[in-house]
């Protein structure tokens, strides 16, 4: 199967890819009631952060586990690195309970990336939902940095409450901006809500893009990028130029230990970044 | 340039491909309108003898829940169809239409639309075909909301 | 320092007393002796001393959801074929500690694990088993990463291969191009022949420090009736295979099948025990456990064998992604046969038998195969 979008190796981890970076919290924001963004810094002051948007790194909380979080932050930034992350499990209850100062442990970047530099010229429309916003924040800062190399630039972004939208000053800031479309929807509104109310996919029906000629980043639960795919499908969008992140459990994100293995490839390496004709397949399919 | 009336309802997506021997007559029904801001454009109960196509703004279809109040449970903006309880009898709205924010919309006159839609045949497929479309678009947006896909999976 | 003694491509004889002096030489080299040996009532691998610790006069019966172990009468040394074990347990160890770390001031310290360059020598390797082993170093070796306990010990590994002179009950790696004879992958590679009064070993030599060996050990060369017969018993064992996989277009029919009605079937008697995933000798996934002591200060982590049977293996988002029986056995039988194809280029499988004589229900990988592409009905593209 042929991979579009490369991998290389990331620093430090060809001796043994299973020892984490050490790495120190510079500070902890949350964002809703449930999820939290932590700021990290390298604890060797000389190493340089590198990463593509769309990669994520195993985060290791000291005792306690290793967890796989897609990164946040811009890449231009090369002295911070940001995660964001809800706290739903073992490992990310224990992180959201870490203060700036403590310690965590780092591997990669892994896997793949958002297609940013292959495809100037064209309309883009980010497709996100939930926590799914987070490793597609990368390609807003990404692509508002080279602004001009882009036509239009819609983003749709479904949330379950008000409380619960992410990033909400980055929002704002780009919605003020006149060549960014942001719309922002809720599937349940709190009294006091004056914006949409209703799931993203309607959204994708009617937003400003030219299918023939724009490449979709979709990232968020797996029946809401189905149901978005069908629509964008419907409005003419070549299922080449759809691009989807995915997720599947990991252990040691290295390709060894099986674990995050869908289809014919693994998430790991193959993605979490996949264009979707490739995985079209299987994508959908119960229990694969 | 002031689009005319017929232009307007010629261009919309939910009349592509309609007959144009129709067209007209839809046209005849439709009238241009504007809401202000928090404005009811109708209520839980009223005959429903009316739809909209919204041209500009955001309207919230709301609920009034005992202890909750007025609950939006999903919101209509441009280029949108708002209200299909005109099409099945006892032709009332089950919920209530208010205005986030100034609004303009096509209004048709429903209640002309459906005497004619009882005599022709033809032009009633047309436009339930249309309003099925809508209706099963708005049902799936409506399951995938009641799956609570961000919701907590503990 | 060129070792003086046969040419790599001809063929020696040794005797067992002669092969047990090789055994020896190894051992005297600081080699670690691994080998099948009779244990509980199985042939398994293990630490072997001489010859005298082989399974000798044993065979074994195989046959889905069977194994025993019978005596025969001629003394052979390697009269079995394979037995619950593979020696990825070697390599990729069932149990194993990646690394520890300290914790002090907030701060902590990870200290890599020291291991020992132990050099393996693998006693009577069979030839489904050296392309497993190719398989593996596939995965470990070959990929994005490097996995650094694998490459450890098998940059050292002396391979002492045995080409099969009868097949298993359950063996098909005729089906996958695999065996009865070791073709590649060995230092030296043994033809058992025990005719009219003798007993010996045709011996091939695969590599300049297999040469090397040998030349250090009395041996005779092997004479061209003696290589034909070896031959013959090899031929003879690849007729008698007790499976048969079709292959041919073998992923593409999977792929096609995703839903054949075949899979319930299967799921009715599958018990995810993960047998079929412990035996295999290619099967490589495996769990990462980061554990910590009562104080809390010190941390390791670990590595341990998994199995895609397993309750939580695809585990994300509050519930299992492959939760029940049906999608869990077409998930492992899928990745062996086809997508194993796609992800390194080989089939997954070699036709060893194993999942077929360890699986407590008899559930056989080459008879579900088989059904499907029976009884497949698709729609023509054009259609």
């Amino acid at each position: 199967m042929a991979t579009m979008i490369e991998n290389d190796v990331p620093q430090g981890l060809n001796l043994d890819p299973m020892i984490p970076q050490l790495y120190r919290i510079d500070r902890v924001r949350d964002e809703t009631d449930d999820t939290f963004t932590l700021s990290l810094v390298p604890e060797n002051g000389d190493a340089k952060i590198s990463f593509l948007p769309g990669q994520f790194n195993m985060l290791y909380v000291f005792g306690t586990g290793e967890v796989p979080i897609s990164i946040s932050g811009s890449p231009a930034v090369p002295s911070v690195l940001e995660h964001t992350t809800r706290s739903v499990g073992i490992v990310t209850k224990a992180m959201g309970l870490l203060k700036p100062g403590d310690h965590i442990g780092v591997r990669g970047p892994f896997g793949s990336h958002w297609p940013l530099n292959e495809e100037n010229g064209r309309d883009f429309v980010i497709i996100s939902g939930g926590i799914g916003l987070a490793p597609l924040r990368p390609v807003l800062y990404y692509l508002m940095a080279q602004r001009e190399k882009y036509r239009k630039i819609v983003l749709l972004y479904g949330a379950r409450t008000p409380e619960d939208i992410l990033f909400k000053k980055e929002l704002e800031r780009w919605r003020g901006k006149f060549d960014l479309e942001v719309q922002v929807t809720v599937d349940r509104a709190a009294s006091g809500w004056r914006g949409n109310v209703g799931v993203v996919t309607p959204l994708v029906a009617r937003a400003p893009f030219d299918p023939s000629n724009t490449v979709a980043l979709l990232c968020g639960p797996e029946v809401m990028m189905r149901f978005a795919i069908m629509e964008l499908q419907k409005r003419g969008v070549p299922q080449d130029r759809m691009y989807l992140s995915m997720e599947r459990n990991m252990k040691c994100a290295l390709g060894f230990c099986g674990h995050c293995q869908y289809g014919p490839g693994f998430v790991c390496k193959d993605g979490p970044v996949y264009r979707f004709d490739q995985i079209a397949s299987v994508f959908g399919k119960s229990e694969v | 340039m002031i689009q005319t009336l017929e232009s307007v309802i010629r261009e919309h997506p939910f009349f592509q491909d309609f007959p144009e021997d129709q067209l007209s007559f839809i046209t005849g029904c439709a009238k241009n309108v504007q809401f202000p801001e928090k404005h009811f454009i109708f209520l839980e109960g009223d005959p429903a003898n009316e739809f909209y196509f919204i041209r500009a703004g955001m309207v919230s279809i709301e609920l009034v829940i005992p202890h909750l109040g007025p609950t939006t449970v999903q919101t209509v903006g441009e280029g949108e169809i708002l209200g299909w309880s005109w099409v099945s009898p006892p032709y009332r709205w089950h919920f209530n239409a208010k205005t986030l924010k100034r609004t303009r919309a096509l209004v048709f006159d429903a209640k002309c639309l459906r005497a004619k839609c009882e005599e022709d045949h033809d032009l009633g497929f047309e436009m339930l075909k249309r309003f099925a479309n809508i209706i099963t678009a708005r049902l799936d947006a409506t399951r995938l909301q009641l799956l609570d896909i961000y919701g907590h999976d503990d | 320092m060129t070792p003086k003694g046969p040419r790599l491509s001809s063929p020696l004889l040794v005797s067992p007393e002669q092969l047990d002096q090789l055994l020896q030489l190894l051992i005297k080299r600081d080699y670690e002796l691994l080998g099948p040996t009779v244990r509980e009532g199985a042939v398994v691998y293990d630490h072997v001393t001489s010859t005298k610790d082989l399974p000798a006069g044993w065979t074994d019966e195989q046959s889905g959801g069977k194994y025993r172990l019978k005596r025969r009468e001629d003394g052979a040394l390697f009269g079995f074929v394979v037995g619950p074990q593979s020696w990825k347990k070697f390599l990729f160890p069932p149990v194993a500690r990646l690394w520890q770390a300290h914790r002090s001031n907030g701060l902590f310290q990870i200290v890599p694990e020291v291991r020992k360059p132990t050099k393996f020598a693998f006693i009577g390797v069979r030839a489904c088993e050296l392309h497993a082993l190719a398989i593996q170093d596939k995965v470990f070796l070959q990929g994005l990463f490097v996995d650094p306990e694998y490459k450890l010990h098998r940059e050292n590994v002396f391979i002492v291969a045995v080409d099969c002179v009868q097949a298993g009950g359950t063996c098909f790696c005729t089906s996958m191009n695999t065996g009865p004879k070791a073709t590649a992958g060995f230092d030296l590679a043994l033809a058992e022949i025990i005719q009219e009064g003798r007993h010996q070993f045709v011996v091939r030599v695969g590599t300049k420090a297999g040469a090397d060996l040998i030349s250090q050990v009395p041996h005779d060369e092997a004479t061209p009736a003696d290589l034909e017969f070896s031959e013959k018993l090899v031929a003879e064992a690849a007729k008698q295979m007790g499976r048969t996989l079709d292959v041919n277009g073998i992923k593409e029919m999977l792929y096609r099948n995703t839903e054949h009605a075949r899979w319930d079937h299967v799921a009715d008697r599958c018990l995810s025990c993960s047998n079929c995933t412990m035996v295999c000798p290619t099967c490589f996934c495996s769990n990462v456990e980061d554990l910590t002591d009562l104080s809390g200060q010190q941390a390791e982590r670990w590595r341990k064998w998994d199995s895609c049977f397993t309750t939580d293996f695809s585990y994300i988002h509050g519930s299992s992604v492959r939760s029940t029986p049906r999608s869990k056995y077409r998930q492992w039988m899928m990745h062996k046969l086809a997508y194993w194809l796609d992800q390194f280029g080989t089939s997954g499988c070699v036709g060893c038998g194993r999942c077929i004589t360890w699986c407590p229900v008899g559930i056989d990988i080459t008879e579900e195969a088989r059904v499907i592409r029976e009884s497949e009905t698709f729609v023509s593209a054009a259609g």
